[in-house]
Formats: C-alpha cells, structure tokens, sequence
C-alpha cells in the first residue's frame, strides 16, 4: 500500500495548512481513513459496544424500571437467572426446537437444492417456487399458519382434510400433549427459510466440477455413491456454513413463537424459547434490566460456545 | 453423469425427481393460495364451516375498507415501513460502502485493529443485544420514534466487513491510474469505484432492505405507539389479539408482502447475489 505515497507531486503546501487543505493533499491518509470509517465506527461504539458495556454493568445491579441503578447485587442476578426453572426450559426449548429444525432445514434445503440444480426443463421456474417464501415475513406466515393451515376451527385446512377424512379435529397450538404446536413451529420456519439455504446449496454445488462427476461414474459409480464420495465431502464448506447459521438463527427464534402462540397478549407457559423469556423479564410488566442483562449475558455466552464446538466438531470430521 | 448413463433406471429417476419436485411445488404454494383466497373473501365465507376453495364471492372492499379501518393505522404502517426500509437500505449503503473502502484501500497504522473491533461484533448474535439496546435508546427518548427505529439499524458489520472484502478484489490498477489523475481518495471511490460497483451494493441493497421491511422484534420492542408501528407491527397486533375481520386481516398480508413479491420478480438476480454473499461470508 505504500505506492500512494511515492507520488508526492500533487501534495499541497505543508505548512498552516486548514481542514480544506489537509483534505487535497493525497498524503493525509490517517485523515481520509477517519472521514471513510469513522461514521460506521462512531455509530458502531454508540450502538453496540455502549449498550453490551452498559447491559454487563446493569447485570450486577438490581434495576427495575431503571437503567441508572444504585443497588449493587453481584453475581445475584446471574445465580438468580440460572437458578430459574423457566430460564432453563426456555434454554431446554432451544435444544428442542434446534434438534428438530437444523438437520430438517440442512436435509430438504440440500435435496431440494440438488434437485433444482439436476434440473434441466423449468430450472428457474422451481428454484423461484422455493426461492420466493424467503420474501415473506415470519408475521405473514404465522397468520397463515395460525388462522387457515393449523387453525383449531372449522377455518383451518388441516382439519377440514381430517374432517373430510372422518377423524376428529386437533388443536394444533393448544394441545401440548402430544405437543402438536412444535410441528407448526417447524414447518413455518422451513417453509420461510429452505430458499435461503437451497441457493446456498446451489452455488456450492455448481463449484464441483463435473469431471470429477464424469471420472467417479466412469468408475462406475452409482447415484447414491457419487452423492457420499463426491458431492458431500466437497460441499462440507457449505455445509458447515449453513449448519452454524441454522444453530444461530434458531437460537435467535422468536417471531413465529410469539405471533403463533400468544394470543390477547398471553403467552402459554411452555414453548418458550430464550429471546421470547427474555422479552418477557426485560420488557414485560415488570422491566427488569438487570435480570434481562444477566440473561443476555448468558445466552451470548451459550452461542458463542455452541459456535466453538460446532467449529471444532466440522474441523474434527475434516480430519477423517 | 446424464452423458455416461442413459439406461432406464435414469430415466426412472428423472420421472421421480420431477414427481418430488411437483409435489414440494404444491407444497409450497399452498400458504400462497391460502392467502389470496382469504383475502378476496367475504369474512363470512372464511368463517363458515363449509370449506370453500373458491372464494363464492370476490370482495375487493377487504382493500378499500383494510385502509379504512381506524384501528389498523394501516396507511400509516405501510408508509412507516416503506420511510424505514428505503432510509435504512441507503444509509447502509453509504455507511458500510464508505466504511468498507476505508478498510480495504487506505493504508492506515491502526487499520487491522479497527477492522477487529468490527468484526469482534460479528460474534455477537445481534437478538441478544436488543435488551441493551432497548436501554440505550430509551435513554436516548427515542421509543415510538422513527429515529430509534432507523438509526440504530444503519450500522451492520457484516455489510461492511462485505464490503471491504469486495473492494479488496476490485482491480487497483485502475485506481491507482486515476490517483495519478489527483483524483485523490473521495474522487477515486465516487467517480471509479462507486460506479464499477452497483452490482455488488444491489445485492447487498436488496437483502438490507428485506431484512429492514421484514423485521419484528426490533419495531415490537421500539414502536409502542400505533403512529409509530410498521407493517408487521401492525398485522401482529391484530393477529395475537385475534381480530374480528380475518377477511381484512389477509388482504393486509398480502398488501405486506406485495412489495417484496415485485421486487422478487424484478430483482431475483440481486437478491440471489445479496443471499449468496450475506449467508456465507467468509467464502
């Protein structure tokens, strides 16, 4: 980067030298760098660094209402948090909801992309179809989900099909035995997200060069082999990407939860997972900042880790 | 592999490749089909116990009478929605556009540590900083405010940290001729890079807008006044509160998502491009 600097021809007059000046002179880089950066860095620090700072000073406090505490608890509101069986269910939810969506999504986002990609008549037609739910918000979908798929009433699809078949209808959101809302949960955010990771799976594939497709059939491989020992271990990249973004995006859950499953401003007691628990100690009636603070410590702190392992574990498997 | 196999079993899984792929499509458009037809319908329709696949009767008023309503706010929603996505797409733009030259082309003794400070809050899933944030912005006097709604959401490191990446692949050559012009840093990036780069800004442009018209918990946490919700704020309101006219409440969806529909129609090319480069950053 120092090729700038060997043109000092156009360099203005050095000395009392004002802003203007300072500007038209090519060799005050450490000025430009600070005019280019220094907006998203000045924001950056007001916006994220201020508010996790400020957050990790109001866990050690008692606050309620208040985000200028006095009360000084320590560690109380982390043991408090920890110690709160709704705290660990909604964690308990997270893993649930996460076993269920992230190798659902990983699976029929990657067949679903290696099907579009196989295809030759009407490629962009089905990678449109299964593109497009992407542009739908998770408000969107839930109302659809709600009040015309999984609708208890006679206005939901699913029970008039089961009607039409004889059987009885089901309250899918209020049922929790069997826990019926989890496949309403779940399919809504397939629905939305199986674009996002089918185009992501699309690009990794057309990477793979289709010799090494051409020489493993030669060899006289089958589909299902040049699936394992091609398109599998060459798509691990993705794979990877795709697995962590679905870990961290279902740890993030909170829209479809919220608009599917409270109703006249009540939540139910189960299904509740990290964000929607916490929205109700923050936010709720009783605005406890330092709980929620302490909260929000913790579950940075559970997907940063669950992002290490899962680092690790892909990094392990590389090795085989 | 078409080439080496065309035995009958190919084409046996062709038929079924095909066969999957028409009946996910179904699949799929089953959520679109639901919301066109409980939009157009009267709302005594939708709640009849009969099922209809057809509404019996179209009725366009769910439009005339969704702006009506006094409760919903809904002209003012789509128009909050739309001031926010368009001022938060450009502000993006420009700030992590500008940002990102920075970092990439200007040599600067502490760049690599300020390149690490942003990308440290890469790490940070930026749900689990909205308590936080909630409390900064209040502080601030900004709740039901179109400014706590925006400002906080102009500055995204990933799309700087994009940026930065791509403008290092930018030839330099081409920059360098034009500082030997004196163009000097300002004129190089507006009048060289800027135009070579409307590519790159479009997909990230689009996929920043998506995110800004789609987003819940942020205007659910900030917009507590109904002048002050979005269009999700707005639709959510009435879903959770199980609204008397469900026939209106469709036709609301749908005008929601009409914008991101077009805008998937026209610009698909960039928004494959933004999700290509956003999902997977560091390829």
């Amino acid at each position: 980067m120092t090729t700038h600097a060997e043109h000092p021809a156009t360099t203005g007059p050095r000395v009392g030298r004002s802003l203007g000046a300072r500007l038209r002179g090519r060799q005050n880089q450490n000025l430009w760098f600070w005019v280019f950066v220094g907006p998203f860095v000045a924001g950056l620090v007001l916006f994220i660094y201020v508010p996790i700072l400020w957050s990790l000073y109001l866990s050690f406090f008692s606050a309620y209402n208040t985000v200028t505490p006095t009360e000084f608890v320590g560690l109380d509101n982390y043991i408090g948090m920890l110690k709160d069986p709704s705290f660990r269910s909604s964690l308990w939810t997270f893993i649930v909801f996460a076993a269920f969506i992230v190798p659902a999504t990983w699976a029929l986002s990657l067949g679903t992309a290696i099907m579009v990609n196989r295809t030759r008549v009407a490629q962009a037609f089905f990678r449109s179809v299964f593109f497009i739910p992407t542009a739908c918000s998770y408000v969107v979908a839930s109302l659809i989900w709600k009040m015309s798929i999984f609708s208890g009433s006679s206005t939901g699809m699913l029970n008039q099909a089961l009607k039409a078949m004889g059987s009885d209808p089901v309250l899918w959101l209020s049922v929790t035995d069997p826990p019926w809302y989890w496949l309403v949960i779940v399919s809504v955010r397939i629905w939305l997200q199986l674009g996002f990771y089918m185009i992501l799976f699309i690009a990794g594939l057309q990477r793979i060069s289709p010799t090494l497709y051409e020489a493993a059939a030669i060899d006289g491989a089958t589909g299902w082999q040049q699936f394992r020992y091609v398109t599998l271990p060459l798509l691990r990249p993705t794979s990877t990407a795709v697995i962590l973004l679905l870990i961290i995006n279902a740890f993030q859950a909170f829209d479809e939860f919220f608009n599917i499953l409270s109703t006249m401003g009540n939540y139910p007691p189960y299904a509740r997972p990290p964000l929607v628990y916490l929205y109700y100690i923050a936010l709720g009636s009783g605005q406890d900042f330092g709980n929620g603070s302490a909260g929000a410590v913790i579950l940075t702190l559970v997907i940063a880790l669950v992002a290490i392992v899962q680092g690790r574990i892909m990094r392990l498997g590389k090795e085989d | 592999m078409a080439v080496v196999d065309r035995s009958a079993t190919h084409r046996v899984g062709t038929a079924l490749r095909y066969a999957a792929l028409i009946v996910a499509t179904i699949l799929f458009l089953i959520p679109f089909y639901l919301l066109l037809r409980n939009a157009l319908m009267a709302n005594t329709d939708y709640s009849s116990p009969t099922w209809h696949w057809l509404p019996p009767s179209i009725h366009l008023e769910n439009l005339t009478n969704l702006f009506a309503d006094p409760n919903l706010h809904f002209a003012r929603a789509m128009w909050n929605s739309t001031f926010i996505a368009v001022t938060q797409t450009i502000g993006v733009l420009i700030i992590s556009g500008l940002a990102g030259y920075g970092l990439a082309r200007i040599p600067y003794r502490w760049s690599n540590a300020v390149f690490y400070t942003i990308t440290a809050t890469l790490l940070i899933p930026a749900a689990v900083t909205f308590v936080p944030s909630f409390v900064l912005v209040s502080s601030l006097g900004w709740i039901s405010t179109l400014r706590g709604l925006i400002i906080p959401g102009l500055f995204q490191a990933l799309a700087t940290f994009l940026f930065r990446q791509f403008f290092l692949s930018f030839p330099k050559e081409i920059e360098e001729a034009a500082f030997l012009d004196g163009l000097g840093y300002f004129g190089t990036f507006w009048r060289i890079v800027v135009p070579n780069s409307l590519g790159f800004a479009a997909a990230i442009g689009t996929i920043t807008f998506i995110g800004s018209w789609n987003a819940f918990l942020w205007p659910l946490v900030i917009g507590r006044d109904a002048e002050s919700w979005t269009v999700q704020i707005a639709l959510s309101t009435f879903v959770t509160a199980q609204s008397a006219n469900y026939a209106q409440l469709f036709m609301g969806a749908l005008v929601a998502i009409a914008p991101l529909l077009l805008m998937f129609l026209f610009l698909q090319r960039w928004i494959v491009a933004g999700v290509e480069r956003t999902g997977i950053a560091g390829d």
